[in-house]
């Protein structure tokens, strides 16, 4: 097969994995990862499967990988701190079957609570690591990570960015390698069990492989150098690399593809060739800090910024920093010739993400702020509750935490009322441990589960609430009510979001009480294909007095443009408005008609 | 470097910007060019103001276009172009749809949405087309296919047969859905402005 096709990094991570043998996938959603699992799922001879969080995930591929079958396991930056403590040990143990954990940062935090750099868990955990620039090497590099996994008896990390995941460029495609032995697990506790006596010698095979590893790194196909003149060097990997190939179109390259262990030998060669050497790297200085180490003569993240990825404009200042410094006459063709005429921009209204219209979360978050808890919120569509108007979220922390980190609020010894909010697929991930402690150490804050049927900012995948495997398959389906009962909360009440009345009086009860609550919201999400819509509202003629009681539910669909021409009317988007009704509960004329 | 095409399609998420920059990107490549491009997933597509960017060439390094070089500021809401303003380059081409989606920040906050925003559009860029892809696409009874319209005023401007796309909307949207669709292209692309006194 020669053909080629355009595909993003995650597609061309799932297509590595299907031609590389892998025969089980695993991972929790997460941007910029969640789209490796979803394409994965469409090849044949490939068990896919969600798992209730990462930690999870890398266990079962863990599993499959000590019976000899290839597997890989897909997680977002955030993820790999919770599937670090498998991951750390699994290192240790080692693999019989490949087993690559693709990992995705997110440079810029586009969609993500910080932007952690995936690298440094390669050399905590002494794991090779591979960091693909493009979607053709995202594809051949699963299959670097199988062979040079089962080769060294090691798991692989993968690390993907953002704009390695997101982005699409052309790939040759390739034939599926099927691995031929039938997956046996033989028993081997010297292996496999690391009580002390044995886990110090699998330390030992741990750090001699790593040397093995570092000698293979510099004569591995992903690492490349590219010859152009004996001036500038550049060392470089991931998408840092096709921004340098842009920007520094005459400088000598070493382009990284397996950046852990170093490959010192590699390194040191290549910093004979040439003058200078500038290291372009995404986030942390961590390839300058090890050739620091070396004793070269590097520079590199003092001519550029410490936050945020990287881009043609940044870089562009790294190479005019870095020239200046080194007295080197470099040309500009940046952005800085051209009159930006900013003025403009910056009077422009500001336009954040938003709840959808009709989001089953509004109605929740507009009645709870009136009771002025301490909301402790969690990872999810419903984090954009922040912001104004609802302003009904005071901390975010990781997943889970919105319920365990109630209890600590709560035994601080404030007098405020605490409430956590999760959704339902992050009540699977970490928060069902959270409410037992709540309840084991007598706790009395509410958590409110907002049940909207799928893991939905990600982009609608299954959880284990759904009743529907990520193949597809019809499966148990768990019930919030029936844990959060068998955790041993009392107090467990179910409603209906659209019901304002409702929510209020329910949230009511609960905040009041002595005892822990759970109050679970259900109403699935507007954006799965199966939820109907109902028909649009819209404003009958004059009855709007421009009140703005509506406008603080912050929903899109409602209108409202200030000026004393305008009128001060609310008008209803009919494209975006779905019937949901909160405002028609709110609005004190009765000015909202159903059309 | 040969010369690449950089085109910017911003808009706000949800109104199918991904659907726009997946059939530029095909048609690019049924023309045998090098391609990269760049989409926005997750949070930051819930109604926020979103950017795709298309790169195609004889070899494209970065997906990514940098400020001021973009041969087309396309977008599909007419603040949003003012919004992303400075990546086009002083030879580019905006395209604008003159939809207007007032943001939360103005209906529930302190900002106000700008009075003419047409105006300052032509004030912003040299020559802009600005176009009514909405009121064309609700015209054909398909609101949802403004993106459509606007892929169709912009493959004006790019060197792809009309056919080639034509086959990708065939590829990409549901059959009953491809007539509209196919109709809202053919508006788009033979669209001109009515000229002002």
């Amino acid at each position: 097969m020669i053909d080629k096709m355009l595909l993003s990094g995650n597609e061309a991570l799932a297509r590595g994995a299907y031609e590389a043998g892998v025969t089980i996938g695993c991972g929790y959603p997460g941007t910029p990862s969640t789209e490796i699992l979803e394409n994965l799922v469409n090849y044949q001879g490939v068990y896919t499967q969600w798992s209730p969080n990462e930690k999870v995930a890398l266990e079962v591929a863990a599993g499959a990988c000590w019976a000899g079958a290839r597997s890989v396991v897909t997680m977002k930056h955030v993820g790999l701190n919770v599937a670090a403590d498998p991951l750390m040990t699994l290192s240790y143990l080692g693999v019989k079957g490949g087993l690559a954990v693709i990992v995705c940062d997110d440079p810029g935090m586009h969609s993500s609570q910080n932007e952690q750099d995936t690298r440094h868990y390669a050399r905590l955990g002494k794991i090779p690591l591979l960091e693909p620039s493009d979607s053709q090497e995202a594809k051949d590099f699963v299959r670097f990570a199988m062979d040079i996994s089962e080769r060294f008896c090691t798991p692989v990390i993968i690390r993907s960015t953002t704009r390695i995941s997101h982005s699409r460029s052309l790939v040759s495609l390739g034939e599926r390698a099927e691995q031929g032995q039938k997956p046996f697990f033989v028993k081997d506790p010297k292996r496999f069990v690391p009580v002390p006596v044995y886990a110090r010698q699998m330390k030992v095979r741990v750090d001699k492989r790593l040397e093995e590893l570092a000698s293979f790194a510099s004569i591995h196909a992903s690492n490349k150098v590219l010859r152009m003149g004996a001036g500038l060097g550049i060392i470089t990997s991931g998408i840092a690399y096709q921004y340098a190939r842009e920007t520094f179109p005459d400088a000598s390259i070493l382009k990284l593809g397996m950046s852990y262990p170093f490959p010192d030998k590699l390194i040191l060669d290549f910093s004979e060739t040439v003058e200078s050497l500038l290291i372009v790297e995404e986030l942390d200085a961590f390839l300058e800090e090890h050739c620091l180490a070396l004793g070269l003569k590097v520079e590199g993240i003092k001519h550029r910024p410490k936050q945020g990825e990287l881009d043609l404009d940044r870089l562009e200042g790294m190479k005019m920093s870095f020239c200046t410094s080194h007295n080197i006459v470099c040309e500009s063709k940046g952005s800085r010739d051209i009159d930006m005429k900013q003025e403009s921009a910056a009077a422009l209204p500001p336009r954040p993400p938003v709840l959808c219209p009709g989001c089953p979360h509004r109605g929740i978050f507009y009645e709870l702020r009136k009771f002025k808890p301490v909301i402790i919120g969690d990872i999810g569509c419903y984090s954009l509750a922040v912001f104004p108007p609802l302003e009904a979220m005071d901390t975010i922390l990781c997943m889970g935490s919105g319920v365990s980190s109630t209890l600590g609020l709560e035994k601080s010894g404030t007098e405020q009322k605490v409430v956590g909010v999760v959704g339902d697929s992050t009540f699977f991930h970490s928060g069902m441990t959270g409410l037992l402690d709540i309840v084991y150490n007598k706790g009395t804050a509410t958590i409110l589960v907002l049940d909207n049927r799928t893991t939905a900012m990600t982009g609608h995948q299954e959880h284990p609430g759904t009743g529907r495997t990520l193949m597809g398959e019809e499966t148990v389906c768990a019930n919030i009510e029936e844990i959060a009962r068998a955790l041993g909360v009392r107090h467990v009440k179910t409603i209906d979001p659209y019901k304002l009345s409702e929510v209020r009086e329910t949230l009511k009860e609960a905040l009041d009480l002595d005892e822990p609550s759970v109050v679970i919201s259900r109403r699935p999400c507007l954006l799965l294909k199966k939820t109907e819509r109902g028909r649009p509202f819209s404003v009958a003629n004059g009855l709007c007095e421009g009140c703005g009681a509506c406008l603080k539910l912050g929903c899109p669909g409602l209108e409202m443009e200030k000026g004393k021409e305008k009128g001060f009317k609310v008008r209803i988007n009919q494209m975006l408005c779905v019937g949901c009704g909160l405002c028609a509960q709110i609005c004190p004329k009765d000015a909202f008609v159903r059309d | 470097m040969s010369k690449i095409t950089n085109c910017m399609l911003v808009g706000v998420g949800g109104q199918g910007i991904l659907l726009a920059s997946s059939m530029i990107s095909n048609a690019a490549m049924a023309c045998g060019m090098d391609i990269k491009n760049n989409e926005v997933h997750g949070m930051a597509q819930r109604g926020g103001s979103v950017a795709a960017q298309i790169r195609f060439g004889e070899e494209v390094y970065s997906p990514l276009v940098k400020k001021g070089k973009a041969d087309f500021l396309i977008a599909l809401e007419v603040i949003e172009a003012l919004r992303y303003a400075d990546f086009l380059s002083p030879q580019g081409k905006a395209l604008v749809s003159t939809q207007r989606i007032i943001p939360t920040t103005v209906s529930a906050g302190p900002f106000e949405y700008p009075d003419d925003p047409e105006e300052l559009v032509r004030r912003r860029f040299s020559d802009p087309v600005l176009c009514p892809c909405m009121d064309i696409a609700a015209g054909l009874g398909e609101p949802r296919a403004s993106n459509i319209v606007m892929t169709g005023l912009l493959s004006r401007y790019l060197p792809f047969p009309e056919q080639i796309w034509i086959d990708l909307l065939k590829k990409q949207i549901k059959p009953e859905y491809l007539a509209v669709n196919i109709e809202a292209f053919v508006a788009g692309r033979h669209f001109h402005e009515p000229v002002l006194e």
